[in-house]
């Protein structure tokens, strides 16, 4: 068994609990358990641009102390948001003696002062790449009986910027794709894999959200794909909370169900239980019993 | 390198000149009393003054002073040694005294023109300028200027357009040249090109009677298919190793009638075309090839792969193929070297944006350029390569690669605004119902008609012009979908295009780093060959005797080319105008005694004129490759470095003398 550091943050725990149950169940197949940062704080959710308020970065730095004291060398991190603010919090503690300085003394009430090196901070895709191995993988699954064809969207938190992406190709990344490919699942070509799902403007802005939905959506459709595969909570809620809508107001509009990555691994792992299907806006139960994936 | 220069004692018999300038020096410092201070001075013959030591009866003051015999050097204050140093050492020459024994004390321009309005400190400034001129004058040897025959043969790396025109310039003034290519054929990238900007005149029409000239030329000597292999030498007296690549035909038998073309049952793509077309494995890149000599591609000839086939061997009339060839060396003993490597097109691979729209319709700007050509693969007929339809809406993205020095490059490749528009300009004429759209960042048209000629795609031929950056490609049912943004009406745009062109930026060729190592050249921040100086020497490089011509050096348009090529043949004429060429002799030397072999001269070093002994672990100067800058005398730390009449013990004795 190895144990290793898991920061899932807060959607995980609400809205995205399928995710979060999930990568929890599909890993322990691999002898990976995943140990909860005691005590774990919010993120900070977005990271701040602003060069000269370091207040912005102590989220993602006090969640790197509690990592650091784990004595873990790793921390998993399944969501994109988490992954993006914990890295480049990470980057600056590490490459900004001045600004790490800082954040250490303002967390004098810690007992544990961080350089930045103690953990590697890793997304679950990139872990199942090099820690697990997509053949490792692939010897525990049963490919899909009829098939099927996926669009697996990255949205932007992954892949912004270059120096954290989880691929060498920000523009056309295809880890994901090679990783549902070993699984036997039929990747489409869809060029909106990276377009920005419309984020936070959810909140005030949703009709602009509702209308890169649309687009999204329907890229994926029109290629051929069936489902949606992605590994970002906010992505994951801003694809599938609208289809609804829009499949009563706009003609044509096909609805597509999305599901998170490490359901769909953990299902053709046979792993049945950890998804809660009401967590779905857009259903994909019918999908995955047409293809032979649930009972 | 230090013969001759032994430790002497200083010289005792200094002649001092003084000369007035009229008023410019006579009025401000009193030089009766200069005369008085310098006459005690130690070593000094006599002191005299003139009006104008640059005059007639002035140089012929001096001269006198010359000839006499009773003179070991001469000091002249007067003016800057810029203005007339050469003048005096000329004359001293002349009358029989070494040049390098006449020193010049600028007691004008340093002193007289400074201090006008204190003639006491002035005059006190010139006596002190004057006994360090003359303690550095005591110490001064009497150099002779080395010189070194002169190979009257140039050779070209390179016969595109500026190799070519290099060539023919060099030969027209009389001098042999060799021209090389690591191709079959010469013509470069110009023989690949459609119309050419701004007047739209046909590049083959205006290329290949060029291309017959060099051809037929009797003092060009061609050397195509064929690779540097070895350069040691130096200015005027290079060795050069060339490799003759193995044809598999002997082309002294060749006539290039093709028929071993035709038989030939291996077709691959063609790389003139752009891959657009095929060609076979025996052939020239097209058939206007000078020479017009057929090679066979080793790694696509079935015989090479499979050991059966021959077809060529077989057809051939006059039994020129011979499988047995093999590459083989030659030397060369040549004057000058001309480095005219040319450009590639950066890979389009390289823009990871567009990647999702790739397919076989998003191509590059040569590629199109062989579409639009009359004897390219469609006979100048617009069809995408996909499916030979008629683009009905095709979109230009500028800048590809360039002026982005956060992905790709800083610089501007210069020629992308003007093609472009002539491409889009050339569709218009092709498919008149078709819509041509242009992305770009801005139009740089500095150029004689350029400007004109923009406006004329914009306002006649109605291009649609738009000023934004495209922040992807994708497919989409058949079309390329061009997601663009247009920053002047602050509107998103999506073009969905039949075909896409871009504007790839200009790279220096493949494989110039291994002639760059070769001729131990520099090269700039982009791999460009480096110009010894940006303005003033533009086709010169820091290594005696080599140039640089046409988009080696960086990107640019014909016209440019053109002119560059013949200013590098002028350079080399300039050369080889000369029986022997006469070196400055002011150059470094080391003391064997005190070096310590460490090698740190022969890193500062800009002309790769010093290395270290291999037996003697002490470093050498090659007084011909020297340029006397000094790098390396304050750079070696062991104070074993020198420059000739420059020392280091000259300086000590002239503050000393000053202060």
């Amino acid at each position: 068994m190895t144990d290793i550091a898991y920061m899932p943050g807060c959607t995980l725990k609400t809205s995205g609990r399928n995710f979060d149950e999930t990568t929890r169940k599909f890993l322990e197949l691999f002898g990976v358990k995943l140990n909860e940062l005691p005590d774990w704080c919010c993120c900070g959710t977005t990271y701040s641009l602003a060069s000269d308020n370091l207040m912005y970065h102590l989220a993602p730095a006090r969640n790197l102390v509690k990592a650091a004291e784990s004595g873990s060398s790793k921390l998993l991190v399944p969501c994109a948001m988490c992954y993006n603010t914990l890295r480049r919090a990470q980057d600056l503690i590490l490459n900004d003696k001045e600004k790490r300085d800082k954040l250490n003394d303002f967390m004098d009430k810690e007992k544990t002062k961080i350089s930045g090196d103690e953990v590697r901070v890793m997304h679950l895709v990139s872990f199942l790449k090099e820690d697990v191995g997509f053949d490792t993988i692939k010897a525990k699954i049963t490919p899909p009986p009829a098939g099927l064809k996926a669009a697996v969207y990255y949205g932007c938190m992954l892949l912004r910027p270059n120096e954290i992406a989880i691929d060498k190709h920000p523009e056309d990344p295809s880890i994901m794709e090679k990783l549902l490919e070993a699984c036997g699942i039929e990747t489409v070509y869809f060029p909106f894999k990276t377009e920005c799902c419309g984020s936070y403007q959810v909140v005030n802005e949703k009709r602009l959200v509702v209308s890169r939905t649309a687009e999204i959506v329907k890229s994926a459709f029109r290629n051929g794909a069936e489902l949606i595969i992605t590994s970002c909570p906010l992505c994951y809620f801003n694809l599938d909370a609208h289809q609804e809508e829009l499949s009563r107001g706009v003609k044509y509009f096909n609805t597509v169900p999305v599901m998170y990555i490490s359901q769909l691994l953990a299902l053709l792992a046979g792993v049945v239980e950890g998804s809660n299907y009401s967590l779905h806006a857009v259903d994909p139960r019918p999908l995955l019993r047409k293809k032979g994936l649930l009972a | 390198m230090n013969i001759g220069i032994k430790k002497k004692p200083r010289l005792n018999r200094i002649g001092v000149f003084l000369c007035h300038c009229g008023i410019n020096i006579a009025s401000v410092i009193d030089l009766e009393r200069v005369k008085a201070a310098i006459s005690k001075y130690e070593g000094v013959a006599f002191a005299r003054d003139y009006q104008y030591m640059c005059s007639e009866p002035g140089q012929e003051l001096f001269k006198e002073a010359c000839r006499s015999g009773s003179i070991d050097g001469i000091v002249v204050a007067s003016c800057s040694p810029r203005l007339h140093e050469t003048t005096f050492r000329r004359a001293a020459e002349e009358a029989g005294l070494n040049s390098y024994r006449v020193e010049i004390a600028n007691i004008r321009e340093q002193c007289s023109w400074v201090h006008h309005d204190d003639h006491e400190k002035a005059t006190a400034k010139a006596i002190e300028i004057l006994a360090g001129v003359i303690e550095r004058a005591r110490s001064d040897e009497a150099l002779v200027a080395p010189s070194i025959p002169v190979t009257k043969k140039a050779l070209v790396i390179g016969a595109g357009i500026s190799g070519m025109q290099t060539a023919l310039n060099i030969a027209n003034s009389g001098y042999e040249v060799i021209l090389l290519d690591r191709q079959s054929s010469i013509g470069g990238h110009m023989a690949q090109l459609s119309e050419t900007f701004p007047t739209l005149d046909c590049s083959q029409c205006i290329m290949t009677p060029r291309m017959v000239e060099v051809g037929q030329n009797k003092k060009i000597k061609l050397m195509t298919y064929s690779e540097v292999e070895e350069v040691s030498g130096y200015v005027g007296n290079f060795k050069v190793k060339v490799r003759r690549k193995a044809a598999y035909v002997d082309w002294n038998k060749c006539t290039g009638c093709g028929i071993c073309s035709e038989k030939c049952p291996t077709k691959v793509k063609s790389e003139f075309n752009q891959m657009l077309a095929d060609r076979k494995a025996i052939y020239t890149p097209f058939p206007q090839a000078v020479p017009n000599k057929f090679v066979i591609d080793r790694e696509s000839c079935i015989y090479f792969k499979r050991g059966k086939c021959q077809v060529c061997l077989k057809t051939c009339p006059l039994k020129a193929i011979d499988f047995e060839q093999k590459d083989r060396i030659e030397e060369l003993e040549v004057g000058t070297i001309v480095a005219a490597t040319g450009y590639d097109l950066y890979d389009k691979e390289n823009l990871e944006e567009y990647r999702m729209g790739y397919c076989p319709d998003v191509i590059d700007s040569l590629t199109f350029e062989r579409l639009l050509s009359a004897s390219g693969p469609t006979g100048g007929k617009i069809r995408r390569p996909s499916d030979g339809k008629i683009p009905e809406e095709i979109v230009f993205i500028q800048c590809c690669g360039s002026r982005d020095p956060e992905n790709h490059f800083a610089y501007c490749s210069k020629v992308c605004c003007m093609y472009t528009a002539k491409h889009a300009m050339l569709y218009k004429h092709r498919v008149p119902q078709g819509q041509p759209y242009i992305f770009y960042m801005d139009i740089r048209a500095g150029g004689k008609n350029y400007e004109e000629f923009v406006q004329r795609a914009v306002e006649e031929e109605e291009v649609v012009y738009l000023r934004g950056r495209v922040s992807k490609l994708y497919r989409d049912n058949g079309k390329i979908v061009v997601a663009g943004v247009d920053t002047l009406s602050m509107a998103k745009v999506e073009v969905r295009a039949d075909m896409v062109v871009l504007a790839m930026a200009m790279r220096p060729a493949w494989g110039i780093e291994d002639i760059v190592k070769k001729l131990k050249i520099q090269v700039d921040a982009n791999g460009f060959l480096a110009e010894a100086h940006p303005k003033l020497r533009p086709v010169e490089t820091m290594t005696q005797g080599i140039f640089i011509v046409g988009c080696a050096q960086a990107p640019k348009d014909i016209p440019d080319t053109v002119a560059q090529a013949g200013a590098a043949a002028s350079k080399v004429v300039e050369l080889f105008s000369q029986e022997r060429l006469s070196r400055e002799p002011i150059t470094s030397w080391s003391d064997e005694e005190l070096c310590a072999g460490c090698g740190q001269c022969v890193e500062q070093c800009a002309y790769q004129a010093i290395e270290i002994d291999p037996k003697k672990k002490v470093a050498r100067v090659n007084e011909i490759l020297c340029q006397g800058c000094g790098a390396c005398v304050v750079t070696c730390p062991s104070g074993a470095m020198n420059q000739k009449n420059f020392t280091v013990k000259q300086y000590y004795n002239m503050i000393e003398a000053m202060v």
